[in-house]
């Protein structure tokens, strides 16, 4: 059970959140063609290691937010509210957001 | 192949068991290979094995960073079915449960497949309806499915809760559908495989491909560079990251599937029973196991461990619909990270890399694809052509937007 | 469970019972049975150590060989005195008798024998043993086939039976947290506690055994210049003290999830046969220390699995902790210092100890001077052969140091292979071990974030004098008969057949053998085995490596695990606000998703459900709707927003009409439909399908939030706020106007796909929109859900005595049907695009992007070969087609399927069966004949258009 710092509402346990995955790729025009769209709709990098993800507060604050977090150790290196910068990730865990670990 | 039998084991029993062979050979990585298959694994052995005994082409290493059979070959929950909508995949898988019905004398290995059959519940009168479209699809397809009410089903499986929260409606079985032994399948093609002339080589991690020209060369390992004519991937959850190394992305998710095993029991549940809404089966191993599956931890995860909401939900589904379970104790709980792709469908054939294969996005159902995944990937490296009944499981479908969802169109996840 | 004072009566002797000591009750006496067999112990033992004191010896046999077990050790570890237990709780199998208390009235059985435990005919295996070496089975069983044998093996497998009777033990989850989670109360783990807890820290402290103190508890030593009794009462009035300590004992950390989640499993309460309860913990930790000590192995001889052969360190348990001496002459086998301490200090509280062979010569002059004081023959660098004996020890044969073959008899051997640190958990939460060479153990080495290990279970036992312990090898005898897994009948030659076929790697060793994969989960086995695997393969066991260890520490009951989400707690049904009026009426429930809702009303369904469609089509019906999804959008982009959600044109809208729209994901497929109603300029309702709107109120969020932040716009789900009543038929109007200070409802005035919003006549808010599904005439109502059934009732009075009948799902099912109106989720699945239900023209007309634009123009989309939808009656028009049928093509005698059925029924409105479905090519097909298979029966059919009734819509307009 992970243990998820919602940047609206602080530490909480995996079971109010509800993960969106891997944050995709810019939404393409429509004028692309189907190959860069399959891309987008489909492809995803699947890191083993950092990963910056989507996950939504849905049994809290119904906040999505964006989650670094490790695929293989499960630790989570920073959170980020949409719009923001993709944190740097210099250090072991170098941003506002506390460690889950 | 041959060499296991009563009579051997008879006879080996009078000189202490001291006569037995080495099962496979550990080789040491060569030079150079007409193929290296990327991955132990059920897959990636049985690959090779058929190679070697349906092309001739012997001159095959298979590169295993672990122990062979030590990725989801040796962590599912062994079930084999055929049960599919789709008549691409119901041929495909089809084709896999008869080389598994055929499988310990062809390997000279017991790998224990048990057709005792596979229930899948409905819990509604609508969950009812697309379990008999599915049950149609597969008898349309030409296999086993029989449709069964609940009296039938409480006859067949005495322990079930008939009333539980979500009744159960009805469902339908594949006679023919079962489990087997994990482990021996793997152990089987690597000691069929090594036989013909497999190298089979382990505790070595391919790092990279070697690439000219968009054309696969070799690959770099831990223990040096090796050459390769043709590279096929088969490396169940790390598809991803394989792909990666060779410059392209795939449409696939790892998730760590979850699996659970009780205390030994004697025998008291003979059927493989799924509840494809309430995310559970269960069936009792030959030792006596009651093993519980269910779905996947909600994120990616390359961790070969399970998480606490996901175990209790399956308890909860396996106690509402088996409450004689409750006093069972849990021994153990593990995952294995599957690859998932998002129709469901497997990935098998070429990359965008010439010479280079994949054979991958298993998702939930990788086991049971063993020997007919072997058997067409051997066929589609050895050929540079998709074999007949893999050909539109390839990566260009999510280009054209044909994908073989399976479980939307039954419309039941499984 | 038997009647503890009836059997209280009889008195047996405790032979094996010293005279006192003990942290037992001797003022109390417990009555129980074995096998049938009464027996007495005290309150404070457990059940081995009570039948150990009555000199029961044999009890139980093993997994494959059926070869007899008595008692190993005195814990958890315990993989040899495995058995059925009742203390009114049914026959639960595969109790370890060494952790399991003694209570009044208990009843034990052995497992795993036939006829009993004395005399097994499942022997007959042992003795043929040479046939069933490990992995035997892949070898052969493969003529003609695996089933043909597997009844017989499934037969040999498992131990104990499943238990019978209803459970009566209650489960409950709980929630913790805490700063320091200490695991083990020894002296290592209380001083950790105690540390944490005077600097103010929450500590939990959680102890598996039914008593605080660990090793304290039969192994007294000096602590802070204080005896251990003293300083454990001491200790622990101390932390009872503190309000920031939490002391659990007969609890057992199980799991160590991720981010620090300990589950705990907490028996103290369960042994209560009435009102038993079983409690799953989860507790976060900040921080772990673990001290769960070590778990002792044992030593490799000739028959070293008979009864009566146990770890050194349980000798000493059950010698001073339950006053039980297990043997008259005990020998010991050892290779190291500590299984010396426990052999002494066992013989200083009473049990006879007469010799100790040990592989080491160079011992601590220490140990020889106590061996001599208490007149104990010491072998030094001696090799353990055999021991002899068939249901219990006689003598212990051992080659000396110089060579000759030696003799001691005796009754009970203790042995000792040395100490391996209980890190099972410390493996689980991620960290490292490293090999040991003097102490011959794995010890952590990279722990984890937040834990440390202390005390033995880091590694650091107590008062070694340096001499190393010396890795146990086979004995220079039969390796057949050397024993590393005694559950599973794991020997030495097991792991040199293995290693000779090139099993090797720790995993398939362990997976070919099956050693360590027995109930105990190798606490007492796998050290051996991977030791005699380096030894083979000319590895150390720190090369050789380690299996994972996983979830649970020892196994946990799943009812436990499963807590209390049983029945409707398993998944909590919704309710209609009007559920009771409905059941009144005499509804049959179904599930509908997560509603429980009005299939019908009547016991005869068939005749229900055409009574009351008929109803909807010969006057007017009233259903509860109140499950339609309902969510508010709200903002000054709202109708931009939902432009890019909706297939269909929203910005056209007027405020007070209502329009029908499909909902797709980005790769095209339909995900749901319903209609969507303009209030204001700014502020929409969206309806759902029933038991959807959760789902798409999320979605609406997520692409509000994630991808069009930027528009000023809100959305909420208001589905469960209102309560809906639909009244349909010719004669809904009538009903509905007669309802005071309601809008004027002419046609003219408020058309079909109009809405309206006010007060009734006495205040009651209403919302009013003029929709069908059911192809009549059709209004829905809303009303605040606190006012379902006093909405119903006036309307029912307004409609006049037997005038308006309540209409269940199954009955809207069929009327929907009739109109070919799609339901999505049934008409529809995963692969289904709105091109596919005729769709296409709403599609090409709106030039403006949405959600899954794009996929419609892949060519997959545009297939001509699509599955579309159609309607079809079958040319027998009585002949039964049901929902889930698939339209075949049959060429060559093999039949294809083209599509299927997705809804059908026996139309009351038109006297035939009709169905709608999917079929490939459908839109170009209309009265072509094709098949319909269902389980092997095909039917005729022709393809006609979807809608079967009133295709104009004159009637929904009127």
């Amino acid at each position: 059970m992970l243990r998820i710092p919602c940047p609206f509402c602080g530490d909480r346990d995996e079971a109010e959140f509800r993960c969106g995955g891997e944050l995709p790729r810019e939404i393409p025009q429509p004028g692309v063609d189907d190959d860069a769209w399959s891309d987008y709709l489909f492809n995803r990098d699947n890191p083993k290691g950092l990963v910056h993800e989507r996950w939504c507060h849905s049994f809290g604050c119904n906040q999505w937010f964006n989650v670094v977090r490790d695929t293989v150790t499960h630790r989570i290196h920073a959170v980020y509210r949409p719009g923001e910068p993709r944190p740097a990730l210099d250090g072991p865990c170098a941003t506002a957001a506390k460690s889950g670990g | 192949m041959r060499g296991y039998s009563f009579a051997s084991l008879l006879g080996r029993a009078l000189r202490g068991h001291r006569g037995w062979p080495p099962a496979w050979r550990s080789a040491d990585p060569g030079k150079a290979y007409d193929v290296v298959v990327v991955g132990a694994g059920g897959h990636g052995l049985a690959t090779a094995y058929y190679l070697a005994k349906n092309h001739g082409i012997t001159n095959v290493a298979v590169l295993e960073k672990g122990w062979l059979g030590g990725g989801n070959t040796g962590r599912n929950t062994q079930v084999t079915r055929s049960n599919y909508f789709w008549p691409q995949s119901a041929a495909f898988f089809e084709r896999s449960l008869k080389l598994y019905e055929g499988l310990s004398r062809e390997l000279n290995f017991n790998v224990m497949l048990s057709q005792r059959g596979i229930l899948t519940l409905a819990h509604s009168h609508h969950e009812m309806e697309a379990l008999r479209r599915w049950a149609n699809a597969i008898r349309i397809n030409g296999i086993d499915s029989e449709v069964l009410t609940p009296a039938e089903i409480g006859r067949l499986v005495p322990l079930i809760n008939l009333d539980a929260r979500f009744p159960v409606h009805g469902g339908f079985i594949q006679r023919r559908g079962g489990i087997s032994r994990h482990d021996a399948v793997a152990w089987g093609y690597a000691r069929a495989a090594s036989a013909l002339g497999v190298s089979i080589v382990q505790q070595c991690e391919v790092t990279d491909f070697n690439i000219d020209n968009r054309r696969v060369t070799g690959v770099s390992t831990t223990r040096g560079s090796i050459a390769a004519d043709k590279v096929c991937i088969c490396v169940a959850g790390h598809t991803s990251v394989l792909a990666a190394k060779a410059g392209f992305r795939v449409p696939v998710t790892s998730m760590a599937l979850q699996a659970m095993v009780s205390e030994p029991l004697k025998p008291c549940l003979d059927t493989v029973v799924i509840s494809p809404v309430i995310h559970m089966y269960v069936s009792q191993t030959d030792r006596g196991e009651i093993v519980v599956g269910g779905g996947a931890d909600a994120y990616n995860s390359y961790a070969q461990r399970g998480g606490i909401p996901l175990l209790e939900e399956n308890l909860a589904a396996l106690i509402e619909l088996f409450p004689a379970f409750s006093r069972l104790r849990l021994m153990r709980q593990w995952a294995g990270i599957v690859d998932i792709t998002p129709d469901t469908t497997p990935i098998m054939g070429h990359t965008p890399v010439r010479n280079l294969y994949v054979s991958g996005g298993w998702g939930t159902g990788g086991y049971k694809a063993i020997p007919a995944g072997g058997e067409t990937m051997a066929h589609t490296v050895a050929n540079d052509a998709p074999h007949p009944l893999i050909a539109e499981f390839g990566l260009d479908r999510f280009e054209s937007g044909a994908l073989i969802d399976e479980g939307a169109a039954s419309g039941v996840a499984h | 469970m038997r009647n503890g004072s009836e059997v209280g009566r009889m008195s047996s002797p405790q032979p094996f019972r010293g005279p006192d000591g003990g942290r037992i009750d001797r003022g109390r006496t417990l009555a129980f049975t074995f096998d049938g067999r009464r027996y007495r112990g005290h309150p404070g033992d457990t059940l081995a150590s009570a039948l150990l004191a009555n000199g029961v010896k044999v009890l139980g046999r093993s997994m494959k060989l059926h070869r007899p077990r008595g008692v190993l050790s005195a814990g958890i570890e315990e993989p040899n005195a495995l058995l059925c237990v009742d203390w009114g709780s049914g026959l639960i199998p595969t109790v370890r008798a060494t952790a399991m208390p003694l209570l009044d009235g208990l009843e034990a059985r052995s497992q795993n024998c036939f006829p009993s435990v004395n005399f097994d005919l499942g022997r007959v295996l042992d003795f043929t043993r040479a046939l069933w070496p490990a992995g035997f089975y892949y070898k052969m069983f493969k003529w003609p086939d695996w089933r043909a044998y597997e009844w017989a093996v499934r037969r040999a497998g498992g131990l104990g039976r499943l238990p019978g009777g209803a459970d009566r033990t209650g489960y409950r989850h709980l929630n913790g947290h805490c700063d320091l989670l200490v695991v083990g109360s020894g002296p290592a783990g209380l001083g950790a506690a105690l540390e944490a807890a005077r600097r103010g820290e929450d500590v939990l402290l959680v102890e598996q055994d039914m008593e605080i103190g660990g090793s304290l508890l039969h192994d007294p030593m000096e602590i802070e210049g204080a005896g251990s009794d003293d300083w454990l009462a001491a200790a622990l009035a101390e932390l009872a003290g503190m309000d920031n300590v939490r002391l659990m004992a007969d609890a057992t950390v199980a799991g160590a999830y991720d981010h620090n989640l300990l589950t705990i499993h907490d028996r103290s309460a369960a042994w209560r046969g009435d009102g038993a309860v079983e409690s799953f913990w989860k507790v976060r930790a900040r921080r772990i220390v673990l001290a769960t000590g070590a778990f002792e192995q044992p030593m490799l001889f000739g028959n070293n699995d008979l009864p009566g052969i146990m770890l050194a360190g349980a000798v000493h348990k059950y010698a001073t902790r339950f006053a039980v001496h297990c043997g008259r002459r005990v020998a010991g086998v050892l290779n190291n210092d500590s299984g010396w301490r426990s052999l002494l200090a066992a013989h200083d509280n009473g049990t006879t100890v007469c010799a100790i062979v040990d592989t080491r010569s160079d011992l601590a002059p220490a140990l020889l001077d106590a061996a001599e004081e208490r007149g104990i023959a010491v072998h030094r660098g001696a090799t353990p052969l055999t021991a002899r004996g068939s249901f219990g020890v006689q003598a212990l044969r051992f080659a000396s140091a110089t060579g000759p073959v030696r003799q001691v008899d005796c009754d009970l051997i203790g042995m000792s292979g040395g100490l391996n640190p209980a890190t099972q958990l410390y493996s689980q939460a991620g960290g490292k071990l490293r090999y040991d060479e003097s102490r011959h153990c794995f010890v952590p080495d990279r722990d984890p974030e937040g834990w440390e290990a202390v005390g033995a279970a880091s590694g650091s036992f107590t008062q070694e004098s340096g001499t190393p312990v010396r890795p146990c090898a086979a004995a220079p005898v039969r390796t057949g008969g050397q024993w590393l897994d005694f559950q599973n009948d794991v020997t030495v030659a097991d792991i040199e057949l293995a290693v000779r076929e090139n099993y090797v790697s720790v995993e398939h060793l362990k997976r070919y053998t099956t050693a360590g994969m027995a109930v105990d989960q190798g606490k007492t086995s796998n050290l051996g085995a991977l030791t005699v695997l380096g030894q083979l393969t000319g590895r150390t066991p720190g090369e050789v490596g380690t299996t994972t260890s996983r979830p649970q520490f020892t196994p946990v009951t799943i009812g436990a695990i499963a807590g209390n989400r049983r029945g409707d707690f398993y998944s909590p049904p919704k309710r209609l606000a009007a559920h009771d009026w409905h059941a009144a009426e005499g509804a049959v429930f179904d599930d509908y998703g997560s509603w429980k809702r009005p299939a019908c009303y009547g016991p005869d369904r068939e005749a229900a459900i055409a009574r009351e469609v008929l109803a909807v089509r010969q006057s007017v019906g009233l259903f509860d709707g109140s499950p339609l999804g309902k969510i508010e959008v709200k903002g000054p982009d709202a109708a931009a927003f939902l432009d890019r959600i909706y297939v269909n044109n929203v910005l056209t809208l007027k405020p007070g009409r209502v329009r029908y729209g499909l909902m797709l994901n980005e790769n095209g497929i339909v995900i749901d439909d319903g209609v969507f109603v303009r209030i204001a300029d700014d502020h929409f309702l969206v309806n759902t399908t029933s038991g959807n709107a959760e789902r798409i109120c999320a979605w609406l969020e997520e692409w509000h939030q994630c991808e069009f932040f930027d528009m000023q716009v809100v959305q909420s789900n208001v589905t469960s706020q209102w309560a809906v009543a639909t009244l349909a038929g010719p004669h809904a109007r009538g009903v509905l106007q007669s309802l005071p200070g309601l809008i004027d409802l002419s046609t003219a005035g408020f058309p079909h796909m109009s809405f309206a919003r006010g007060r009734l006549a006495d205040g009651m808010p209403y919302r009013l929109q003029r929709v069908s599904f059911s192809g009549e005439q059709s209004y829905e109502l809303s009303v605040p859900s606190n006012r379902a059934v006093p909405i119903i009732e006036r309307l029912r009075a307004a409609a006049g005595p037997g005038e308006l009948l309540p209409i269940g799902v199954e009955a809207l099912m069929v009327l929907r049907t009739e109109k070919g109106f799609v339901h999505v989720g049934v008409d529809t699945d995963g692969t289904t695009n709105p091109l596919d239900i005729g769709f296409g023209a709403v599609v090409d007309r709106k030039r403006r992007d949405f959600i899954g634009a794009r996929s419609l123009a892949r060519p997959n989309d545009r297939r001509a070969d699509r599955r579309q939808l159609v309607g079809f009656e079958p040319l027998d028009a009585n002949a039964s087609v049901p929902a889930g049928a698939h339209f075949v093509a049959v060429s060559n005698g093999t039949r294809r399927s083209e599509g299927f059925v997705t809804s059908a029924c026996d139309s009351p409105t038109l006297g035939r069966t009709i169905g709608i479905g999917l079929i490939e090519r459908g839109f170009g097909r209309k009265g072509e004949e094709v098949l319909v298979y269902d389980n092997g029966r095909n039917t005729p059919v022709r393809i006609v258009d979807p809608c079967f009734y009133d295709p104009a819509g004159e009637r929904m307009r009127a």
